[in-house]
């Protein structure tokens, strides 16, 4: 009985882990996003969460009208820039 | 079943070194599919890992539900006595249990975290995969070489030691998972940083993806910090909650750090900043974790000879080293990648705020971890131990706890980036008032002025509750002015589209909330000891306390055996002219397995536990335990001994009947003839908001950890052009 839980054990890891091992395995499971999108997506998120957050400061009183506006279009203008960069490697990619 | 867990560890042992060498080298060619299936074999290497450990870790379970006391860890920690949930639960009070608690809990935080990244962070994913392994293999080592949880008992007692009954308390038995839930998920920021380093990735991404395993991390070691304290507070029997122990430090420690890396890593989500300090924080706070363990497991806090004689001290202390030197070597070769992208635009700033708290909290973790080796420091160069206690941390932690509060409150109300002076003035009006008030009341209140930390404390816990209810107000405000929401929905919005920011908030009042409690009970507690016949009186913090009637009893275990004899007394309980109510207390002894003692004594020389009386409040706890003095039984119990020493021949069942009955008579004769009893009472002022506060910060905590809704964290206000990239996915 231990013996079979071992061999049964053993035999659905190595089953798991032996793709590389095996003719036509999962080489890679598609879908995987460039390294670059993942890194610009990461900073754009961050951006749009700062343009709220700047927005709720201003509404709660932490911020002056000019003090806001200039803020919030230098935010903008910084997300901006992240999309331009996000649209340029997808217009590299389809070319 | 022990035979089959040793096989199973030897197995996934070979799976996590061979998941090392295949992350590693499909890391090393990941840009071509054959390199791909290698990356991929490493990451299901820990989902494997994981269903073996789990498959280990449910045949050692079975085992102490089974009581087979074949296993040597089943007889050395638990009895047939142990009751079926500390059965349960007894796996992790042993050295054994417990590491094969780490390792599974180590590989299901990096199964779930692989998972998720499976698609994402594809350069760095697989050095982190290989991080994590080694630590999984390193630990594997120790089971396997060291302190296997597979060992056979020879021979196989009838009856098991039982659980220390120290440990027999409900938070206790949750408290081993949630410190090693916090140890391990704190790994997991730990190999993403060593990955981005290597790899020199080190934008947000792997922030963002790891944020929710640094608050998940700090979170579970806040909760496993609390129920050490709660469960100091009621099983001890000296009624304090934190004693600077090493071991609560240990925890402590890395709860800090991560508290400091929580807020420090918004800014270079936001900003680009603090690179080098952020990815610290996180390579600091993975060798903390480690270091928690290692101080616990090691031995090492006993004594420094302890540490020498422990069979895992050497080998934790390797990985530490190679951890640091690992860390600074990284670290100090991407010092051109870990420049910051700007600078700080005004010290009026959250930004600055922020930075001043991660120094309080950085400084905070220095001085506990200084008082916690101090002793070993003074015992390697001078041999003799020189400790030091809860007074010498006190006068270190105690202005930094009072500047932290104080920062815990100004951070909400200042903007990021740069705060104008107006603003500030504007915002901080009523918090201000509402500390001025405070202070103003507890001075004509009287009884304060002799203990201006505690004051401080409350004035300024008043700054952050006043802060964050105003944060709270004016954000419903700005809500119902755009949507015209009613309250509650308008409140219900706010929250649910900004998380992380009244999460954080919630967080500051529990920790105010918490301190409040702290300061109160630290400062104005009455402390008194008495030594009390029945009908005596004594009298603490306003409470007069009567010793009703001594209290004896024997506890029967399901199977028949005896589990423990109980002394205790019943109370009466009176404050001013109020009506008088009962309270009890109890020390229960446990019979020792030491076969040197005698048949009687063993049931008076084992473990010893209090049940503490206790009528908590939320003015203040009444808090009371009993030491019976049981000398006066002693003549009873060596002549029981004499007697049943030499009653061998008799068969085992009539001579358990006598000495039941025996024993029986010592409990009615102590019942009958109490002897004087030393009792410990104490009125500690608002310690129930303690508890409460850190309710709170967990609250906030989870609130924090739960993901945005879609709509919330895609929504975009930028009035990009149109055409400019694609909606987030």
């Amino acid at each position: 009985m231990e013996a079979l839980l071992v061999l049964a054990v053993l035999a659905v890891a190595v089953l798991m882990i032996s793709a590389p091992f095996r003719a036509g395995g999962p080489a890679h499971s598609g879908g995987t996003e460039s390294v670059d999108r993942a890194e610009l997506e990461a900073e754009r998120d961050a951006k749009y969460r700062e343009i709220r957050d700047a927005e709720l400061d201003y509404r709660t009183g932490k911020l002056s009208d000019e003090h806001w506006h200039s803020l919030d279009s230098g935010l903008r203008a910084e997300a901006v820039e992240i999309l331009r960069r996000l649209d340029a490697l997808d217009d590299g990619r389809a070319s | 079943m022990l035979i089959a867990g040793r096989a199973l560890l030897i197995i996934a042992l070979l799976i996590a070194v061979y998941g090392v060498a295949a992350s590693l080298y499909g890391a090393r060619s990941r840009d071509d599919l054959r390199g791909r299936a290698w990356v991929a074999s490493g990451r299901r290497a820990v989902y494997a890992l994981f269903g073996i450990v789990a498959v280990c870790f449910t045949l050692l379970e079975a085992a102490f539900l089974r009581s087979d006391f074949s296993s040597e860890l089943v007889a050395a920690h638990s009895s047939t006595t142990t009751p079926l949930f500390y059965q349960a639960t007894a796996i992790w009070s042993s050295q054994e249990g417990s590491l094969l608690l780490w390792v599974l809990l180590l590989s299901g935080w990096s199964s779930l975290i692989l998972l998720l990244t499976r698609r994402r962070l594809r350069e760095i994913a697989p050095y982190a995969t290989a991080v994590l392994l080694a630590i999984a293999a390193f630990f594997l080592c120790l089971l396997i070489f060291l302190e296997t949880p597979f060992a056979r008992s020879s021979p196989v007692p009838v009856e098991g030691v039982g659980l220390n009954p120290l440990l027999r308390h409900p938070s206790m038995m949750i408290h081993p998972p949630m410190l090693y839930s916090g140890y391990t998920l704190f790994t997991i920021p730990f190999a993403f940083a060593i990955g981005a380093l290597i790899t020199r990735r080190l934008n947000t991404d792997w922030i963002q993806t790891t944020r929710p395993f640094a608050l998940g991390a700090w979170l579970a070691l806040g909760i496993g910090v609390v129920l050490g304290a709660r469960w100091s507070y009621l099983e001890l029997g000296w009624g304090g909650y934190w004693a600077w122990d090493g071991v609560e430090n240990a925890a402590l420690m890395p709860w800090l750090i991560g508290t400091a890396y929580l807020h420090s890593a918004m800014i270079q989500e936001r900003r680009g900043m603090l690179k080098v300090w952020n990815v610290s924080l996180v390579l600091a706070g993975g060798i903390l974790a480690i270091l928690g363990t290692f101080l616990v497991r090691s031995g090492i806090l006993s004594s420094i000879h302890a540490f020498g004689a422990s069979t895992l001290g050497i080998p934790f202390l390797v990985l530490i080293v190679v951890m640091i030197v690992g860390s600074i070597a990284l670290v100090a070769s991407r010092a051109r990648e870990l420049r910051s992208e700007h600078r700080l635009d005004s010290l009026l700033s959250r930004e600055a705020i922020f930075l001043l708290n991660n120094l309080i909290l950085v400084a905070l973790a220095f001085v506990i971890f200084w008082g916690t080796f101090f002793p070993l420091i003074s015992e390697a160069l001078t041999g003799s131990e020189a400790s030091v206690g809860p007074p010498w941390f006190g006068r270190y932690v105690a202005p930094l706890a009072l500047v932290l509060v104080g920062l815990a409150g100004l951070g909400p109300v200042i903007a990021w980036r740069q705060a104008t002076a107006s603003n500030l003035r504007r915002t901080l009006v009523v918090p201000v008032g509402a500390a001025i008030t405070m202070l103003a009341a507890l001075l004509i209140a009287g009884g304060v002025a002799d203990k201006p930390a505690a004051l401080a404390m409350f004035c300024l816990a008043t700054f952050v509750v006043a802060v964050v209810a105003q944060e709270f107000w004016r954000g419903v405000q700005a809500r119902r002015a755009m949507s015209r929401e009613a309250v509650p929905t308008a409140l219900f919005s706010l929250v649910r589209r900004n998380r992380r920011r009244y999460g954080g908030y919630t967080v500051h009042v529990g920790i105010a909330v918490l301190l409040v409690g702290v300061a109160a009970s630290s400062s104005f507690q009455d402390v008194r000891e008495a030594r009390l016949s029945p009908g005596e009186r004594t009298s603490v913090g306003g409470y007069e306390i009567e010793y009703v009637r001594p209290t004896a009893s024997i506890d029967v275990a399901s199977n028949g055996q005896l589990e423990k004899i109980d002394f205790g007394a019943d109370l009466r309980v009176r404050r001013g002219a109020g009506e008088a109510t009962g309270l009890a207390t109890e020390r229960s002894y446990f019979p020792s397995s030491d076969p040197r003692l005698g048949p009687v004594s063993r049931y008076f020389e084992g473990e010893a536990t209090s049940e503490v009386g206790l009528q908590p409040g939320l003015r203040r706890d009444l808090w009371t335990a009993i030491s019976p003095d049981i000398a006066g039984l002693r003549p009873a119990i060596e002549r029981g001994d004499r007697v049943f020493q030499q009653a061998d021949s008799l068969p085992e069942a009539t001579r358990a009947a006598a000495l039941g009955e025996g024993l029986r008579g010592l409990v009615r004769n102590y019942r009958a003839n109490p002897p004087p009893a030393t009792f410990r009472v104490l009125s500690s002022p608002l310690v129930t908001w303690i508890w409460i506060g850190s309710l709170i910060v967990f609250g906030g905590g989870l609130l924090a950890l739960w993901p945005l809704p879609a709509a919330a964290r895609s929504r975009a206000t930028a009035p990009a052009p149109s055409g400019l990239a694609r909606a987030p996915r």
